[in-house]
């Protein structure tokens, strides 16, 4: 009964509170009411926009030397947790067999192991960070917390389906999935879909005024 | 609820937006905006990190636009904004924060925190939590026009003094001149050099330019303390005097809000375009050079920097030319380690120089300023804003450097090449 929920209307109603939740979300920002800026722009703001979306995955130069342990920590993680999702073994064949119809070529088990760790890495570093640092820990909200357990929590279980093969272990981790995939549209985890309008918005705000930014 | 709280959330509300959505959505509060804040990294004290300046509007969105929010509210267990969530943040974005805008050059999900901070200003403006200082230069600029309290017979008896030293005509009030200039409260009542300067300089250049008698007042008080409809009106004075002239473009003064208020915040302040170009002193004066209307003479040989003002530079992208005016005069010129869009505030920029209550936090935020200029070495600081000008004086004065601090428009009118006047 439990498998069954699990693998089917639990799986079915999580993806589409994600998939619903995501579009409502990104929806609601996209086609919010804007006042169109009546100053005479100097440049571009689209050229602006696509420009800030890229060039923020790199930290400003002058601000890099302070902030070298966030980075690092946030692309072990980022860069970890996206090879384990879409590149991991049994994620490439659960995508070609129960969603998209097609596979790739997996990563090999050393990389899926370097991978895991950075990301366990990254994450354990940020979640210290937010608990210990006096800034982080000011700023961080409820919602922050629930988002990097509730993430721990999903990458561990994964681990754990992976190296035991048990059906307990794989439906415990399918639960933690679906858990994840409801609160995602509702939390900071929306922060994947996001930062491309938050960046674009303010990329063209620069644009316009002729600010490389 | 009270009548401000009430006006403050209903001002708040107004300020969320698509943007404003995008921005708190995307937030991961990793705090790195911290280390682009002088209040901060002066102080050590995390209230200043720039995005807890913007907890009023973060909460007021979570509460009443998240799906948490809701559901809270729905079941009744949502606990209501209270009058401690505006006031509590008074000092913070008053005193705290001087909207240069460097912490949203750095924030990787790429909210313009800077922004945020000045909505959630208009919220606090409205329900009556600012400054008493700022409120009195808002006042004064109402009544008065100024926020200095300058009248237009100050006006005047500066523009005999400058006629005086010059020898030169000051048009006032000249319709169908191609250039109407305006002033700050600063360069009429610190630095009257600036007038003179222009004087000399449009003579030499041959421009055709007038001052207002209605409008002579480039400075917003309403931008600074955030009240946007007090800021529309000091715009539309501007607006209504260079349309009575007839003049084609306005020149906006060394004054850094000045210039966010007119060129970049003014239409929209007012709801409409303008009918005439609006153009910052240096952007005019790089354009002469580059047309060959202006010849300077003669090298600076100090060792010289240049400050570049926040407002003109971060958040109104006339970068280039000041280096570029600056280069035929300066032949020992070095730049800060950091500099042009990701050079430190001063630590008096958006109203905190007219909030007298800031003043210690104030000289404690130039200490990030004295160590950029501490570690050149030099012997003067250039800059190109009355208000970064009269700040640094006091930071100077205070910690007892010995540099000087010289204004860029001067600078050029003290070496203008005669021989090429037109």
């Amino acid at each position: 009964m439990i498998e069954y929920l699990i693998d089917g209307p639990l799986w079915y109603l999580s993806l589409v509170v994600f998939c619903v939740g995501v579009v409502w979300q990104l929806g609601s920002i996209i086609f919010a009411s804007r006042k169109t800026d009546l100053s005479v722009a100097r440049d571009s703001a689209s050229s602006g926009a696509v420009k800030t979306v890229f060039s923020r995955f790199l930290p400003h130069k002058e601000i890099a030397p302070r902030i070298r342990m966030q980075v690092a920590a946030g692309y072990m993680f980022h860069l970890g947790l996206f090879a384990l999702l879409f590149f991991a073994a049994p994620h490439v064949l659960f995508l070609e067999q129960h969603l998209l119809g097609f596979g790739w070529t997996p990563m090999p088990h050393w990389a899926f192991i370097v991978s895991a760790q950075f990301a366990f890495l990254g994450l354990i570093m940020l979640w210290l960070r937010r608990m210990v640092n006096p800034v982080s820990r000011l700023i961080s909200t409820f919602d922050d917390h629930v988002a990097a357990i509730l993430t721990f929590i999903v990458m561990l279980t994964g681990c754990f389906a992976l190296l035991e093969g048990s059906t307990a272990l794989r439906l415990l981790h399918r639960f933690t999935v679906e858990l994840w995939l409801i609160y995602f549209p509702f939390s900071a985890l929306m922060h994947t879909f996001t930062f491309v309008p938050s960046r674009a918005f303010t990329g063209a705000w620069f644009g316009r005024r002729g600010i490389d930014a | 609820m009270s009548e401000r709280l009430e006006r403050g959330l209903e001002t708040l509300r107004g300020e969320i937006d698509g943007k404003v959505k995008s921005f708190f959505s995307s937030c991961v509060r990793c705090g790195i905006c911290a280390e682009a804040c002088l209040f901060y990294t002066e102080t050590n004290d995390p209230r200043y990190t720039p995005i807890y300046k913007t907890e009023p509007l973060r909460k007021l969105w979570q509460k009443e636009y998240s799906f948490w929010g809701k559901l809270s509210s729905a079941l009744g267990i949502s606990k209501p904004m209270t009058e401690a969530d505006l006031a509590d943040w008074e000092e913070l974005v008053y005193d705290g924060c001087s909207m240069c805008g460097r912490c949203s050059m750095v924030c990787p999900v790429g909210v313009d925190i800077s922004m945020v901070i000045f909505k959630v200003k208009h919220g606090l403006a409205k329900a009556g939590f600012s400054p008493e200082g700022l409120v009195g230069a808002t006042q004064r600029a109402v009544d008065i026009g100024s926020p200095m309290g300058i009248t237009m017979k100050a006006v005047m008896a500066t523009i005999k003094h400058v006629e005086a030293n010059t020898g030169l005509k000051v048009p006032l009030d000249v319709e169908g001149a191609d250039y109407l200039a305006l002033l700050s409260s600063n360069e009429i009542a610190l630095y009257p050099e600036y007038i003179e300067s222009i004087t000399r300089i449009f003579d030499h250049a041959g421009v055709s330019w007038t001052l207002s008698s209605e409008a002579y007042e480039a400075t917003n008080s309403g931008l600074q303390i955030g009240n946007k409809t007090i800021a529309g009106q000091l715009v539309q004075r501007v607006v209504d005097g260079a349309e009575k002239l007839k003049v084609k473009n306005v020149i906006s003064p060394e004054c850094g809000h000045a210039y966010t208020a007119l060129r970049w915040e003014g239409p929209n302040f007012i709801g409409k375009p303008y009918p005439f170009r609006v153009v910052h002193i240096l952007e005019l004066l790089d354009e002469l050079q580059a047309a060959g209307r202006l010849k300077t003479t003669g090298m600076e040989h100090q060792r010289l920097t240049f400050h570049d003002p926040c407002s003109i530079v971060r958040r109104g992208g006339v970068e280039a030319q000041p280096r570029n005016l600056l280069q035929p005069m300066a032949e020992n010129f070095v730049e800060m380690t950091d500099h042009g869009s990701m050079n430190w505030c001063c630590g008096g920029g958006g109203g905190v120089s007219s909030n007298e209550r800031a003043e210690k936090l104030k000289l404690t935020a130039f200490n990030k300023k004295k160590s950029q200029i501490d570690a050149l070495n030099v012997d003067a600081v250039v800059t190109a804003c009355s208000n970064c000008r009269m700040v640094m004086e006091e930071g100077v004065e205070t910690n007892e450097m010995d540099i000087e601090l010289l204004g860029l428009t001067e600078m050029i009118a003290a070496h203008l090449d005669e021989r090429h006047a037109e």
